[in-house]
C-alpha cells in the first residue's frame, strides 16, 4: 500500500520535471534586498517609538526658566532640586499612594475572581465574564463621567478616596485576565498531587497553588500599578482638588510643563525599564540554564 | 537498605458497586473489585474506558455516585484525599516545579508531621538512585528521572496502596521497558499493594500479578496475565489483549468434552470448558501464533482443527516471526504468526494454504466484536438461525 | 507585561479535577467581593449616567437638574455634536488602521524572525512597550513640541514644499490622528506579537509546500492564523482612541477643527456643568462602540476571544 503511494509520488515528480517546471525551492523572507528590508524597517520603527521618550528625558536636563520648550543648555538642577517646583512632588506622592492602594485592592479582588472563574463552574459565569469584559470595552471618558455622576448624586466629595475607588475598578478586569491565564496554564494534577500527599485544602493553596500563581499575580500587580500611575482621563473626572502627576501635567500644559515633571517621569521610566530588563534577562538566563541541564 | 524504611505491608482494596456519573456521561458503570494486599494489580483498557476515573475514585480525588470503597476493611468512601493512606504517581508526574526534588519527596511527610522528613526523603531518593540530584528542580531532570522522583514521592509515605496512573506513558520504549522492571522490583522490595492503570497490554502483562481488562466503564475479565490471554471471555478482551482470529460459527453438536461448530462449512471443535456458550451462534477464536500454515491439505486427525483452503494475500517479515494474511472464503482474513525457523517466507502471496490448530487452543465466545463485519455476520447468522 | 492574556485564545477553563469540584460556596465567596465592587463602581455608575442623561434643568434652582425622562437630550446632543461624534470614529478608525500597518511587520519580525534569539527578542519587546512607562501626557506634549512650527519636522516639510509657508501641523486633524496612532501602537503590537510568536511555522511551510507563493501563503495561512491578535489589537486601539480627548485637546495636538467627542463630554461635564448632555453623549459613545465591537467580533469569527 505505502509502496504504491511512494511510487506515485516519484512518478509525479518525474512528470513535473518533464513539463520543465522549475523546482520550487522554499523562498525565505531573507533573500537579496528582502533580507534587510524587514530588520531595517523594525529598527526605524523602534527608533520612532522612542523619539518622544528621548525628548522627554533630554528636556529633564534642560536649563529652563519658566517654560520648558526651547533648549537652553544642560543642567542637573532639575534632578537635584525636583521638589522646588511647587506641587509636582505632592502630585507624584499622590500618584504613588493611589497606585499602591488601588493595585492592592484590584490584585486581591481580581485574583479571587480569576480563581473562581478558572476553577469552578457556576450559573452566572457568562454574566460574570461580561461584567469583567465591559470595563475594558468602555472608553475612559464614559467610566470617568459615570463615576463622577454617581459621586455627585451620592454627595461623595471627590479626592484621593474617589480616585482610588475608580482606579481599583478599572484595574480589576486587567488583573482577572492576567491571573486567569496563569491559573488556566496551571496543571490541575499539581493540586491533586498536593491533596494526595496529605495536604489540607489550605495547605494545598498556600504551598502549591499560590507560589505557582505568584509570577502571574505579580505581573498583574505591575500592570495594574502602571495603569493607575499613568491614568489621566478617569482621574481628571474624579480628582476634585487633588492632583496626581498626570492631572498636574495636564493642568500645567496650558502654561508650560515644568522640567521637574520630566525629571519624575524619566526617573519612573528608567526604574521601570531596569526592573523589566532585569526580569526578562533573568528569565532568559534561567531558561538557558535549565535547557543546558536537560541536555 | 530500604527494607526497614518500608516495612509496613500494603492493605487490600475493595470496591463495592462503584458507579460514577459525570454530567452527560457515565464513566464507571458498575464496578466490584477486590485487590489482595501486596499484589501488583493492573487495570487495563483503552482510553476513555473509565480506568483513570476508577483510580481517582480510589485516591479520593473524585467521589463515587454510588458504591463503597474499602481499604484494609475500613470504609474510606467519605474520607478526604489528604486523609487516605493512598498515594498516586500521576500520569504527568505532577512534580511541584517550584520545589527541589528533595522538597517534593518530603512534601507528604511534612504535611503529616513525620519526624526527619528530609532524611526519609533522601532514603527514598536512594531507593530510586537519584540521591545525587536531590537539590535540582524537576525541570532540570529528564523524563525518566522525573518519573522516578514521582515514584519516590509517593512510596516514601508508605501508603497502604500505591496508585500508578499510566506512569510510563511519556517515556520512550527502551526506557519504559527498563522502568517496568524497576517498578516491579521496587514493588516486591517494599511489599506495597500497587494498582497500575495502563492502556499498554504488554506493560500490564509484564508487570502485573493480576490484570483486569476494562471497557466502557465495566470490567470485562479479571485474572492472571496468562489466564486472560489464553482464555479470553469476551471478544473485546480477545482483541484488546493481543490479537485473535475470530470466526462466526453455529453450534451443530455439543458433547461432554467438546462443542462442534460450523465455520464456513468446516467442522471446528472447541473444548466445552473453553466455550462461553454451547448452543446457537457463537464466535470461535484462536490466537495467530497457535496456527500452523500447511501447503497441502492435511489428513484429518483427532484433536486438530483444519480450515482451508485459503489464499495468502500478504506476507510481512518482523524479525522474530513472519505475519501471513490468509483469505479463507466464508471465514474472512486470518492472521498467522509463524516463527522464522528458516530463512525467507514459507509461502509467497497467492499460494493456497490450509490452517490447522489444536482443539484445546481454541476458545468460544458468546459475543462478537462491536461494529465489526464479524458482528454483522454474527447478527445475520443469529437472524438466520431464528427463521 | 501588559495584556498578553487579552490576546490568546482562552484555555478551557476547567481541567478534570476542577469540573468535579462542587464547592459552590467557595466559588461564591471568591467571586462576591470583586463582583460587588464592579456592580457598585462600574454598573451602578453606568446606570446613574443613563439617569443623568434623562434629566432636564430644574425650574426652581438654577444649576440643578431633575429627572424627567427627557429623551430630547439625545436628539439635542446628536444635532449639536454630530460632527464631533463622527470625527471621533473616523479618527479612531484611521489611527487603528495606521497602527495595524505600522505594527504588523514589527510584531512579525519580533515573533517569527527572532524566535531563535530570545535575548534580542525580549530586549526589542521591551523597546516596543517602553512608551507605556513614560507619562502618556508627556509623550504627547513631546510630540507637540517636535511637531511645532519651530520644530525640525515642520521646517523640513516646508523645505520640501510638502507644507505651505502658512501651514501648521499641530492643531490639525493630521496631528491628532498621528498622536492617536503613536499612543496606541504598543496596544496593537503586543497582542499581534503574542499571536505571531505562537504561530506554527510548519503550517506556513505546508502552505509553501502546497504550491502557495509567499504572498498567497501569507494571505491564506499566516494572516488568518493571526486574526486573534489582529482583533485584540484593533479593539485595544479603537476603543480608547474613540474616547480619547488628550490628543485632540488644544493644549496638546488638537485644535478647534479637530475636537472629538471626548473633549465635548469633558467640557460639558467639568466646565459647563451640563451633566445631562455629557451623560447622553457618554451613553451614545458607549452604545455605538459596543455595537461596533459586537459586529466586528462576530464577523471576524473570534467570539471566543471575549
Amino acid at each position: 500500500m505505502s509502496g504504491q503511494n511512494q511510487a506515485g509520488l516519484v512518478l509525479g515528480q518525474e512528470t513535473g520535471a518533464e513539463l520543465g517546471e522549475p523546482p520550487r525551492r522554499p523562498r525565505r523572507w531573507g533573500l537579496g534586498a528582502g533580507r534587510w528590508l524587514l530588520p531595517a524597517y523594525c529598527a526605524l520603527a523602534l527608533a520612532f517609538l522612542l523619539v518622544p521618550i528621548v525628548y522627554t528625558i533630554a528636556f529633564s536636563f534642560n536649563d529652563s526658566v519658566r517654560t520648558n520648550i526651547a533648549w537652553r543648555g544642560f543642567t542637573l538642577d532639575n534632578w537635584l532640586n525636583v521638589c522646588d517646583e511647587p506641587g509636582v512632588c505632592e502630585a507624584f506622592g499622590n500618584s504613588l499612594l493611589i497606585g499602591v492602594v488601588a493595585t492592592g485592592i484590584a490584585t486581591v479582588l481580581g485574583t479571587m475572581i480569576a480563581l473562581a472563574l478558572a476553577r469552578y463552574r457556576f450559573r452566572f459565569r457568562s454574566g460574570t465574564n461580561l461584567l469583567l469584559f465591559l470595563p475594558m470595552a468602555t472608553p475612559e471618558v464614559v467610566i470617568g463621567a459615570g463615576l463622577a455622576a454617581q459621586f455627585l448624586t451620592a454627595g461623595v466629595p471627590k479626592g484621593i478616596g474617589t480616585i482610588i475607588v475608580a482606579h481599583a475598578m478599572f484595574c480589576l478586569s486587567f488583573v482577572v485576565v492576567t491571573v486567569k491565564a496563569r491559573v488556566a496554564s496551571l496543571d490541575p494534577a499539581l493540586e491533586d498531587a498536593g491533596r494526595d500527599l496529605y495536604g489540607s485544602p489550605g495547605q494545598v493553596f498556600w504551598r502549591v497553588t499560590f507560589p505557582l500563581l505568584l509570577p502571574g499575580i505579580l505581573a498583574a500587580a505591575l500592570l495594574s500599578f502602571s495603569l493607575s500611575f499613568d491614568d489621566f482621563i478617569i482621574t481628571y473626572f474624579n480628582s476634585g482638588p487633588v492632583n496626581t502627576l498626570p492631572t498636574y501635567i495636564y493642568t500645567a500644559a496650558t502654561r508650560g510643563i515644568p522640567a521637574e515633571a520630566n525629571v519624575l517621569s524619566s526617573a519612573v521610566f528608567l526604574l521601570a525599564i531596569a526592573v523589566v530588563l532585569i526580569g526578562q534577562v533573568g528569565a532568559q538566563a534561567r531558561r538557558k540554564r535549565l535547557g543546558i541541564a536537560t541536555r | 537498605m530500604a527494607r526497614g524504611l518500608f516495612a509496613e505491608s500494603g492493605a487490600d482494596l475493595q470496591l463495592v458497586g462503584i458507579r460514577k456519573e459525570f454530567p452527560g456521561f457515565t464513566a464507571v458503570e458498575q464496578l466490584d473489585l477486590t485487590v489482595p494486599a501486596g499484589t501488583f494489580f493492573a487495570l487495563l483498557g483503552p482510553s476513555g474506558c473509565g480506568k483513570t476515573t476508577t483510580l481517582r475514585l480510589v485516591a479520593g480525588l473524585e467521589e463515587p455516585t454510588s458504591g463503597r470503597i474499602l481499604l484494609g476493611g475500613r470504609d474510606v468512601t467519605d474520607t478526604k484525599p489528604h486523609r487516605r493512606p493512598v498515594n498516586t504517581v500521576f500520569q504527568s508526574y505532577a512534580l511541584f516545579p517550584h520545589m527541589t526534588v528533595l522538597e517534593n519527596v518530603a512534601f507528604g511527610l511534612r504535611r503529616r508531621g513525620i519526624d526527619d522528613p528530609l532524611g526519609k526523603a533522601r532514603s527514598a531518593l536512594r531507593l530510586v538512585e537519584l540521591d545525587a540530584l536531590a537539590d535540582r528542580k524537576p525541570a532540570q531532570l529528564s523524563g525518566g528521572q522525573q518519573q522516578r522522583v514521582a515514584l519516590a514521592r509517593a512510596v516514601v509515605n508508605r501508603p497502604a496502596l500505591l496508585l500508578l496512573d499510566e506512569p510510563l506513558g511519556a517515556l520512550d520504549l527502551k526506557l519504559r521497558r527498563q522502568m517496568q522492571l524497576e517498578l516491579k522490583s521496587i514493588q516486591s522490595e517494599v511489599g506495597l499493594t500497587f494498582v497500575h492503570v495502563t492502556h499498554d497490554q504488554e506493560e500490564a502483562m509484564t508487570m502485573a500479578d493480576t490484570v483486569a481488562v476494562m471497557n466502557r466503564g465495566r470490567i470485562e475479565q479479571i485474572g492472571s496475565p496468562e489466564e486472560v490471554y489464553e482464555l479470553p471471555r469476551t471478544a473485546f478482551v480477545a482483541n484488546f489483549l493481543g490479537q485473535s482470529n475470530l470466526f462466526p460459527a453455529v453450534v451443530r453438536e455439543a458433547g461432554d468434552d467438546a462443542v462442534g461448530a460450523d465455520v464456513a462449512g468446516h467442522r471446528i471443535l472447541v473444548p466445552r470448558s473453553r466455550a462461553q456458550r454451547t448452543e446457537g451462534t457463537i464466535t470461535l477464536g484462536v490466537r495467530p501464533e497457535k496456527l500452523l500454515l500447511l501447503t497441502e491439505e492435511p489428513t484429518p486427525i483427532a484433536g486438530i482443527n483444519v480450515l482451508g483452503p485459503g489464499r495468502v494475500t500478504d506476507v510481512s517479515f518482523s524479525g522474530v516471526s513472519t505475519q501471513y494474511l490468509v483469505e479463507v472464503p466464508g471465514a474472512g482474513t486470518v492472521i498467522v504468526f509463524a516463527q522464522n525457523l528458516v530463512f525467507g517466507p514459507v509461502v509467497e502471496p497467492g499460494a493456497d494454504v490450509w490452517l490447522s490448530w489444536r482443539v484445546e487452543h481454541g476458545f468460544g465466545l458468546a459475543d462478537a466484536p462491536r461494529g465489526s463485519a464479524l458482528q454483522q455476520a454474527h447478527e445475520a447468522l443469529v437472524g438466520g438461525a431464528e427463521t | 507585561m501588559a495584556l498578553p492574556a487579552f490576546a490568546g485564545a482562552s484555555a478551557p477553563a476547567t481541567g478534570r479535577g476542577g469540573a468535579a469540584r462542587r464547592s459552590g460556596r467557595v466559588a461564591l465567596l471568591l467571586l462576591l467581593p470583586g463582583i460587588a465592587y464592579l456592580l457598585l463602581f462600574f454598573l451602578a455608575p453606568l446606570l446613574s449616567l443613563v439617569m443623568t442623561s434623562l434629566q432636564s434643568p430644574s425650574e426652581t434652582v438654577f444649576g440643578q437638574y431633575d429627572f424627567t425622562f427627557n429623551w430630547a437630550n439625545y436628539l439635542q446632543v446628536v444635532g449639536q455634536y454630530g460632527e464631533q461624534i463622527g470625527r471621533s470614529f473616523l479618527y479612531a478608525l484611521l489611527a487603528t488602521v495606521f497602527a495595524l500597518l505600522f505594527s504588523y511587520p514589527l510584531a512579525y519580525f519580533l515573533g517569527v524572525n527572532l524566535r531563535g534569539r530570545p535575548i534580542l527578542q525580549s530586549l526589542l519587546l521591551v523597546l516596543v512597550v517602553a512608551p507605556f512607562f513614560i507619562s502618556f501626557l508627556l509623550r504627547t506634549a513631546a510630540w507637540k513640541q517636535i511637531l511645532s512650527d519651530e520644530g525640525l519636522v515642520v521646517s523640513t516639510l516646508k523645505a520640501l514644499a510638502l507644507l505651505g509657508p502658512q501651514d501648521h501641523l499641530t492643531g490639525t486633524p493630521i496631528a491628532v490622528v498621528f498622536g492617536l496612532t503613536y499612543n496606541f501602537i504598543p496596544f496593537m503590537c503586543l497582542p499581534l506579537f503574542t499571536t505571531l510568536e505562537r504561530l506554527d511555522l510548519r503550517v506556513v511551510e505546508a502552505g509553501r509546500d502546497l504550491y502557495g507563493g509567499p504572498f498567497t501563503t501569507f494571505r491564506t495561512v499566516t494572516l488568518p492564523l493571526s486574526m486573534p491578535g489582529i482583533v485584540s489589537g484593533t479593539l485595544l486601539t479603537f476603543i480608547p482612541a474613540a474616547g480619547d480627548y488628550v490628543n485632540a485637546s488644544s493644549q496638546f495636538l488638537g485644535g478647534t477643527s479637530s475636537t472629538m467627542v471626548g473633549n465635548v463630554i469633558q467640557s460639558n461635564f467639568l466646565v459647563q456643568l451640563n451633566y445631562p448632555a455629557a451623560a447622553a453623549l457618554s451613553i451614545l459613545l458607549m452604545a455605538t462602540i459596543l455595537v461596533i465591537v459586537g459586529v466586528y467580533v462576530r464577523r471576524s469569527g473570534t467570539e471566543d476571544l471575549l
